[in-house]
């Protein structure tokens, strides 16, 4: 390259304004999206608390306990719906979890490795089927069979046992609060049982190869290594479930039943938050009291859910990051 | 002699340890076998449902007559055009903000005390109820306006995209390596071109698995919609009138008394449930970040 | 032969000529160690800080102009964080800072105020693993030319061959400019992220241990062209290997601790170091 000498003139370069306006409309549009999302959910939190205001002066701290859902003369109150909405969901949990870990313990230990990603992928597109299809589902082949099939025989079989009796008590619709709760499990274990199998992946393998080292089996293993070592985030994991199901709204509200009332009975018809906002909604009119209580008891749904998620997320936290 | 004795206890003790720690080990692995199945099974059956159901009731008037009166025929085109429209100019509002906010925390916000905060916030959008955005939207667009509009839908869709695409785009950006970066910025690219001519290319098939998985969700919300689009039996393209919508349509037909309205609700369940799990299969298998 | 003058493919007068702006003779403090050879960028009296930790301890040092510099020493010796000072690299990281002078063409680049991807097209850098781009080999080389400036097409077309030539990769990759350029192999992805730097066409070029990752061939064709560059760019080189800063460089800088010990010829650096850890360290190195 004998042609390049060194006393030519300088290159042209391009001058950086350019660049540095953009970095700063880029820095700034990015910052200003993040900021949204801020925004969003304080706007949600307030459009919620404003729409609800009315129905909290009205019946103030009342509304949290009053059973009381009467249109004609304008009294709401938010219990059973509150009440509906825990029930059905730590009954969710309770079958859920169970399984939910069956499936991860299955996918992650047991299943051999050709198997572990078509049926992790199936179970993970249960969790894609969009709710209202649940709900038909459940609507049209789970109520049957649980009408015909389980809730009799249960009932029959608990009559006249104390609190197991009333429990398990009247008339077998098929539809109702126990209904309800299966297929919100069914709706969660693929998030559960997600969320565990990622966790259990994280085990370091030394841990667990020092424990089959000793001649511990799988379920072993499983027991006194993995689990003890994921407690924290599998907890986490069974919030953002309980998160999850809390707010469901189309798939309850096919199988609940939607009465506003408190049976005392798991086959009993009941509503949650979600289904009698879901329900009553159309016949609510702007501007009425009947609207501002169904906000109100979106706004306590909203409280329930924050709290909810917030916790399962500080429980997943320090694992994720690990 | 007694060292022999001893061994031999041992191993007897240990025997029947070891039977029974065997037997509880095959307990538990049946346990976990039966549950995999169970769930699978549940899948097969909504499926199956679907299917049996659905595919007798899909005719070709399905898709090209609109929702009629029940017992006059009719098939679901606006619900299936409305729906399309609601999940795209919903993806198409949502996707740019998404990504953006997500390139903030992944690229700007590193370490800082509002990025933490709004990792949280976008965290807590994502599994927030659904229904609960129905109102918000309500409560921002159908009320202020006096009445519910297709883009009241779309808007509440996007809120629901969102969250979605930030978390995908966040952790996609975090998996390039640093030194993709320092080579562009070596190379006198300024930050924002790096960003968007490498990284994201480099993210490309992350972000894009996301952007699809999020689709797959808001086409089949239901919720959010009711309080926000509403529905409309007639054919309708105005952004400003109430929308149809497949899930909504589903909702109203398959709990209606008419034998023709539930036919065609089962129809659109296959047709929902059909395209978001090919949706969601496309997102999984084709575009998979290679690992 | 990639080496061979006669067939090494030539740019309009232009782009040839116009490689490197005019040399100001810097005012070095070090003593230049390359009799009769100007220095192209001159490090004056620097320190380095991690946080608290000072990584580097007032560094004088001189790149004479199209020469080679190798730095050695051992791991954590601050030789590589040295590299990163001098295209600002460090910028990118809070907490980090530089303090002192690194001058090139009469202007402190520690300059607060200065542009530094104008900066960062004058000072190239080439990685230790190699990072070429998620596009096609061609817009990996015209990635970095679009930054800063406008080409015709025509005229990006010979800026790519010119520089793909010049990193000895045109032969191999000539019939394939469109095909993704992670599909190279590793030697070839550590040649095209050469080509792409010096495209660019910057005076200064860092290598930051550029033939750790590759196997022993590769590693012969990127000291080839190291040789090869030094007739256009001045080459600041990190490296482990003290062969390799045996033959590729003019100028070697043995680093200990953050502090520059010595700096010599090549020749006198391997073979009569003036200082006893110099002497350590080289004969330490070599059994």
């Amino acid at each position: 390259m004998s042609t390049t000498t060194v006393d030519t003139p300088p290159v042209a370069r391009a001058t950086g304004g350019n660049s540095r306006t953009g970095d700063k409309l880029f820095a700034g549009a990015a910052t200003a999206s993040g900021l949204f999302v801020l925004v969003l959910l304080g706007a949600i939190i307030v459009s919620l608390f404003i729409g609800a205001l009315p129905a909290f002066r009205a019946f103030g701290p009342f509304f949290l306990v009053n059973a009381n859902w009467d249109p004609v003369q304008e009294i709401f109150g938010a219990a059973v719906p509150i009440f509906g909405t825990v029930v059905t969901s730590v009954l969710a949990l309770l079958m859920a979890v169970p399984l939910a870990f069956g499936i991860a313990f299955f996918l992650t230990e047991l299943a051999p490795a050709w198997m572990r990603r078509p049926v992790g992928t199936a179970i993970e597109l249960l969790a894609a089927v969009p709710s209202i299809i649940f709900g038909m589902w459940g609507f049209f082949v789970i109520v049957p069979i649980m009408g015909t099939y389980i809730e009799p025989p249960i009932i029959d079989l608990l009559d006249g046992v104390p609190l197991l009796g009333t429990l398990f008590s009247g008339a077998p619709f098929g539809t109702g609060i126990f209904t309800a709760a299966l297929i919100l499990a069914l709706m969660v274990i693929p998030f559960i049982a997600a969320t565990m199998r990622d966790v259990f992946l994280t085990v370091p393998a030394v841990y667990k190869e020092s424990a089959y080292g000793l001649g511990c089996t799988t379920w072993e293993v499983m027991r006194s290594i993995v689990i003890p070592f994921t407690r924290v985030s599998v907890v986490g994991g069974i919030m953002l479930g309980l998160g999850r199901a809390l707010g469901e709204t189309m798939a309850v509200t096919f199988v609940i039943g939607n009465t506003n009332r408190i049976t005392g009975s798991l086959f009993g018809p009941g509503n949650t938050i979600a289904s009698i906002v879901a329900l009553e909604f159309p016949e609510s009119p702007a501007g009425s009291l009947k609207l501002s209580s169904l906000l109100a008891l979106g706004f306590i749904l909203f409280a329930i859910s924050f709290i909810v998620l917030a916790i399962s997320r500080f429980l997943l936290k320090p694992k994720a990051a690990a | 002699m007694s060292a022999t004795l001893t061994i031999t206890r041992d191993r007897r003790v240990a025997e029947m340890l070891s039977r029974r720690r065997q037997r509880s080990n095959a307990v538990v692995k049946t346990l976990c076998l039966i549950a995999t199945l169970i769930g699978l099974a549940f899948l097969v059956s909504i499926l199956l449902t679907l299917v049996l159901r659905g595919a007798g009731a899909i005719a070709l008037s399905t898709f090209t007559h609109v929702t009629k009166a029940p017992g006059s025929g009719g098939g679901l085109l606006n619900a299936i055009i409305g729906s399309l429209i609601q999940t795209v100019v919903g993806t198409a509002i949502g996707t740019p903000i998404g990504l953006l906010a997500g390139t903030y925390l992944a690229e700007y916000a590193s370490g800082s005390r509002l990025g933490d905060v709004i990792r949280f916030v976008s965290d807590i959008l994502l599994s927030a109820p659904s229904i609960l955005i129905g109102l918000f939207v309500y409560q921002l667009m159908v009320a202020p306006a006096g009445g519910f509009s297709g883009i009241a839908g779309c808007v509440a869709l996007a809120v629901i995209v969102i969250p979605i695409v930030v978390r995908t785009t966040e952790d996609m950006l975090r998996l390039i390596p640093v030194s993709l970066r320092e080579a562009a910025v070596a190379l006198g690219a300024p930050k924002w071109k790096s960003i968007t001519l490498i990284c994201y290319r480099a993210a490309r098939d992350g972000i894009a698995t996301g952007v699809l998985l999020a689709v797959a969700r808001i086409a089949g919300e239901t919720a959010p919609l009711l309080f926000t689009s509403l529905g409309n039996l007639n054919w309708s393209l105005d952004l400003t009138q109430p929308m149809s919508s497949l899930p909504v349509t589903i909702y109203q037909y398959a709990g209606s008394a008419f034998d023709d309205w539930v036919q065609l609700a089962w129809a659109g369940a296959l047709i929902i449930t059909m395209g978001v799990l090919a949706i969601n299969v496309v997102a999984r298998l084709v575009l998979r970040p290679r690992s | 032969m990639p080496n061979d003058p006669n067939e090494r493919p030539t740019l309009p007068m232009s782009t040839t000529l116009n490689m490197a702006p005019p040399l100001v003779r810097e005012q070095s403090s070090a003593a230049s160690v390359l009799a009769g050879v100007p220095a192209r960028l001159s490090i004056q009296n620097l320190d380095f800080y991690y946080g608290a930790n000072r990584a580097l301890k007032s560094v004088d040092l001189d790149l004479p102009d199209r020469k080679v510099t190798a730095m050695i020493g051992p791991s954590g010796c601050g030789k590589s964080t040295l590299l990163r000072v001098l295209n600002r690299m460090y910028d990118l990281y809070p907490g980090q800072r530089a303090e002192g002078r690194v001058m090139l063409d009469g202007e402190n680049i520690l300059d607060p105020g200065l542009d530094l991807n104008q900066l960062r097209s004058r000072v190239g850098m080439v990685f230790q693993k190699p990072t070429p781009f998620p596009m096609s080999i061609y817009d990996n080389i015209a990635f970095g030319v679009k930054l800063h400036e406008r080409l015709s097409k025509s005229a990006m077309d010979e800026r790519v061959e010119w520089s793909l030539s010049r990193a000895a990769l045109w032969g191999e990759v000539k019939d394939r400019l469109a095909s993704s350029a992670t599909g190279l192999s590793g030697g070839q992805q550590q040649r095209l992220c050469i080509a792409r730097t010096i495209a660019v066409r910057p005076e200064v070029i860092l290598l930051d241990e550029p033939t750790s990752a590759l196997d022993p061939i590769s590693t012969l064709k990127v000291e080839e062209l190291i040789d090869e560059l030094k007739q256009d760019f001045t080459i600041a080189i990190v490296t482990h290997n003290m062969q390799q800063a045996a033959r590729c460089a003019d100028q070697v800088a043995f680093f200990y601790m953050g502090e520059m010990v010595e700096v010599a010829a090549a020749a006198q650096m391997f073979t009569a170091p003036k200082q006893k850890r110099t002497q350590d360290y080289i004969t330490g190195r070599f059994g």
